[in-house]
């Protein structure tokens, strides 16, 4: 059992600029932040590494951090640009009985984060998901298509925070 | 308003109304399309459970809607299902009734403000007979709903417009 500044320091002599940094700011859940293009041999050597054995997947979430500059719109809605769109990463070791929060950050313009379906095979719908509410692009997934949301829907991601809903879908009327 | 209690003016000949006929005809056997979106439909099942039995209105649920004569609309129509339900109330042959329940079906319910996936209220896609409010309604208030139909279609007229 390690905790995540034992970990954080373990990666950070392992892959040196890679690791961004170690988010420790009580009472929040301390998150390891890591460059999103190596996010994958990352989390594969917490797999295979035999101290750290991180053999599940909890959960992985998209994340908009609305942290770019917001300007109001004419009918008082909101467009943001700049800033960032993160991806948090929950993974726990059944046999050792420790977890770790993994985040990474990307760009909000071109929001590219390398997936790691190769190493959790259970992440393939969860970063469908997180593309489909969010638009966050995950390099080398097998099938990046929409899950929930229709194939059709042009109108953007819905979790963004400043997503509008469009007039009409297929003829029908989509405000209340 | 039932058939048997007209004038027997012969042995085993019964004097009706032709509406009258075939509107009871039509009312006593409401087969339903067996489908179900949200949570109402548990509800829903629970009225065809022995406990509410819906068979006794003579409501059977059938697999295929060729066969159905009601849609009963039990949960939130997303507009991916809307698409959906309009297609299988095209395929009910005529003439088709519907039930919206629940508050989701009738206008939206809880996403009517955020709910970027909701279509709020299936009206706008199919026309609905009766509405039944609730969160989810209650087997009875699904009885009534229902009963509130088998009304408005004892009224109907081949000739003239259904007054209910």
């Amino acid at each position: 059992m390690k905790s995540t500044q034992e970990i954080y320091n373990l990666l950070k002599e392992k892959f040196q600029e890679k690791v961004i940094q170690h988010l420790n700011t009580l009472p929040k859940e301390e998150v390891i932040e890591v460059r999103p293009e190596s996010i994958n041999e990352i989390v594969e050597f917490l797999r295979d590494d035999k101290e750290l054995h991180f053999d599940n997947l909890i959960l992985l979430s998209g994340v908009d951090d609305a942290n770019g500059s917001k300007n109001k719109l004419e009918d008082g809605t909101e467009e943001i640009t700049g800033g960032t769109l993160s991806v948090y990463y929950h993974i726990e070791s059944m046999d050792l009985r420790h977890k770790l929060v993994l985040k990474v950050s990307a760009p909000r313009e071109n929001p590219e984060v390398e997936s790691i379906y190769d190493v959790y095979g259970c992440a393939n719908w969860h970063e469908r998901e997180a593309f489909d509410m969010l638009g966050i692009i995950f390099k080398n997934h097998p099938d990046l298509t929409r899950i929930l949301m229709p194939y059709d829907w042009e109108f953007g991601y819905p979790l963004r925070k400043d997503y509008r809903n469009p007039e009409f879908y297929q003829g029908m009327k989509v405000p209340y | 308003m039932g058939l048997l209690d007209r004038e027997f003016t012969e042995d085993n000949i019964v004097i009706s109304k032709v509406d009258d006929f075939l509107n009871w005809g039509r009312l006593s056997s409401l087969w339903q399309v067996g489908f179900g979106l949200a949570c109402c439909a548990i509800e829903m099942m629970a009225t065809s459970a022995s406990h509410y039995d819906f068979d006794r209105f003579g409501v059977i649920p059938r697999p295929t809607p060729r066969q159905c004569d009601v849609i009963i609309i039990s949960g939130t129509v997303t507009f991916k299902m809307a698409t959906r339900v309009k297609r299988l109330y095209e395929q009910m042959p005529d003439p088709k009734y519907v039930i919206s329940m629940g508050s989701c079906a009738n206008c939206g319910g809880p996403y009517w403000e955020h709910g970027y996936h909701v279509l709020k209220g299936v009206d706008r896609v199919i026309p609905v007979d009766v509405y039944v409010p609730g969160c989810p309604p209650r087997p009875e208030a699904l009885l009534e709903g229902l009963m509130k139909l088998q009304e408005k279609i004892r009224n109907e007229s081949l000739v003239k417009k259904a007054i209910v």
